[in-house]
């Protein structure tokens, strides 16, 4: 079904989305919030710029928007896919437990605050650019991966990435050596099974956004988890 | 009910701008439209415009827009004004009556200059004489209000959605070389058309989307210098703070910036740039009591530019695009593509990190 949101405004756009059978084309989307919150029954694709808490509790199927995304992209999601061919605001995957989120360009601050996993959903959230500060604030669990490709920024990631971390994993697409993480968290160079992990999602990233998978991944990586036997610990009073 | 000064109000809000970098007018009705994709972020309890270059048949006359509850209240201000001002010209402003706007106070504009032999006498610059003229009839002379008093310049605000005040105020009408904006979603009752943004102190005014926690310690520092922060309201403050920066202190933007939105010591300390380093040190240091803790990203408009500044660790969205001459900043990419579909280099700014934008000397 083809949707004209010009006239639209998000609960009515969201209400045709809703009754609507099988998978959705929206154009002259302008603002529009809440965009396929919490469905699971369809496919998605955007033109134009889409509002804030796109894809919120999202359930299943795959939002494609073929330009910038705001802020809250996936809050909260559970399963399902969004895809982004530009770059998303601030606070992506803010709190998902499940699915996956891929975007072309660049996110911008707390992209995958808390994040979370629960049994068989772990979240994924793939960064084709830079990250913003504040990357995996709070992150309880899922994946990030920020490649820096194109990237003119001297740094992939901004200030005080992984600041209380306490589950999941980060890949980041650089040695790192500049950035300065919390002494919460282990940082090394990722090994031979690390890298098995991460090429299954960046091949995903690279087919929907035509990158070489080779040369991707042989850049170097570096892997961020909690350190576990440095634990958060009497951090505000000492009782 | 409480009206503004009597009860504080948290804010959301949506701000939008737009600036010619050639100084080419643009009517009201482009900023105006800006605001409709954000309405959501805004709750019709306050908007507000400002524009730049509106009044260039009166360039050099300060345009004082003001609120008065009644007439005996406005002849009383008249008869304070004329002691201390020509005034070129006194009318009514211009309104539409709509629906969605209703208990408007008495709004009226003048375009005044300062007495010369007042000003002798006083030993004052123009400026503070009108800053302070501002400050004592905001401050001591009950029922009347001064929301706009630069050059060639001025601000449009009232209860209700910014769409509706824009009508309400026919900007349609105007045309200005750069325009900011602000819808309101305080989440308490303002009473008072007063408390709607932008605020302003001679040509410098606010827009502001957030919630600042540094207000007291602001306001406490900041009133030793003669400001008088009468409204309870976050952004009033940082209107002021501003004008005492720039003007009084004499600072560039940039270093302002410096100032409101510091780095941490630990990002200052990681600088490279020794005489980079010492400046921010410095600035940290001398006006530790101006720093503004708290959600916060403002456009600040003056004649002859805008300056937008997110709070250092960026807890409000400000987005930046460019088309031709024209940059645009807004609180959603939405409101730029409302205004420009085809802006190019849309990003996001950094916490901290002001984008400044200047017309070219001599175009306005």
């Amino acid at each position: 079904m083809l949707l004209d949101a010009r006239d639209l405004d998000y609960k009515a756009l969201n209400d045709h989305l809703r009754s609507a059978q099988g998978d959705c084309s929206i154009t002259g989307c302008c603002g529009q919030r809440f965009i396929g919150a919490g469905m699971s029954d369809k496919n998605i694709s955007i033109e134009g710029v889409p509002g804030n808490a796109l894809g919120a509790y999202l359930n299943g199927g795959t939002i494609t928007v073929n330009a910038n995304a705001q802020d809250a992209v996936g809050d909260t999601m559970n399963a399902g896919r969004i895809v982004v061919h530009g770059n998303i605001g601030d606070a992506a995957g803010y709190a998902m437990r499940g699915g996956k989120i891929f975007v072309k360009g660049n996110a911008g601050y707390r992209a995958g605050i808390h994040m979370k996993a629960y049994e068989d959903k772990i979240p994924v959230m793939v960064i084709g650019g830079t990250a913003g500060s504040f990357l995996g604030e709070y992150q309880a669990g899922g994946v990030i991966v920020v490649l820096g490709l194109h990237a003119k920024a001297e740094e992939i990631v901004g200030f005080f990435p992984c600041t209380g971390m306490h589950g999941g994993k980060m890949f980041l697409r650089s040695d790192c050596r500049n950035v300065v993480f919390p002494d919460q968290v282990t940082v090394r160079p990722a090994g031979e099974t690390d890298l098995e992990e991460l090429r299954e999602y960046v091949a995903e990233y690279c087919a929907l956004f035509g990158e070489d998978l080779g040369g991707v991944l042989a850049s170097p990586f570096t892997v961020v988890t909690p350190d576990t036997k440095n634990p958060y610990k009497q951090m505000y009073v000492a009782n | 009910m409480k009206i503004e000064g009597q009860v504080r109000i948290p804010s959301g809000c949506a701000i939008a701008a737009v600036i010619s970098r050639d100084g080419n007018r643009m009517p009201g009705a482009t900023i105006i439209k800006a605001m409709k994709p954000m309405h959501d972020r805004s709750n019709g309890l306050g908007g507000g415009f400002a524009g730049y270059g509106i009044y260039p048949e009166y360039r050099d006359f300060y345009a004082l827009h003001m609120f008065f509850d009644e007439r005996a209240t406005r002849k009383s201000c008249e008869t304070f004004l004329k002691e201390r001002f020509e005034i070129v010209k006194s009318e009514i402003m211009p309104t539409r009556k709509i629906p969605a706007i209703t208990d408007e106070p008495i709004l009226w504009r003048y375009f005044v200059a300062p007495l010369k032999s007042v000003l002798r006498d006083l030993q004052l610059d123009e400026k503070e004489f009108v800053a302070r003229t501002v400050m004592k009839i905001n401050t001591e002379m009950k029922g009347a209000y001064v929301f706009s008093s630069g050059k060639n310049m001025g601000t449009f605000k009232a209860v209700g959605f910014p769409e509706d005040v824009g009508a309400f105020y026919r900007l349609e009408e105007y045309e200005g070389y750069s325009w900011t904006a602000h819808g309101r979603y305080p989440t308490n009752t303002p009473g008072w058309w007063g408390g709607a943004h932008p605020f302003t102190l001679l040509d410098w005014s606010i827009v502001h989307n957030g919630e600042i926690s540094s207000y007291d310690a602001n306001r406490r520092f900041i009133e030793m210098f003669g400001y008088k922060c009468t409204l309870q309201t976050d952004t009033e403050v940082i209107t002021y703070m501003m004008d005492y920066l720039l003007r009084v202190k004499g600072l560039t933007l940039s270093e302002a910036a410096s100032v409101i939105a510091a780095p941490f010591w630990s990002t200052i300390q990681g600088k490279a740039d020794l005489e980079e380093k010492n400046k921010l040190t410095y600035l940290r240091t001398i006006f530790s009591s101006l720093l503004i803790t708290g959600p916060f990203s403002i456009v600040l408009g003056f004649n002859g530019g805008l300056m937008a500044l997110n709070d250092r660790l960026k807890l409000r969205s400000m987005v930046v695009g460019e088309k031709g001459d024209r940059v645009f900043i807004a609180s959603e990419e939405a409101a730029i593509r409302t205004m420009e579909p085809s802006a190019e280099r849309v990003w996001a700014p950094a916490g901290g990190e002001p984008v400044i934008i200047q017309v070219k000397d001599g175009a306005y």
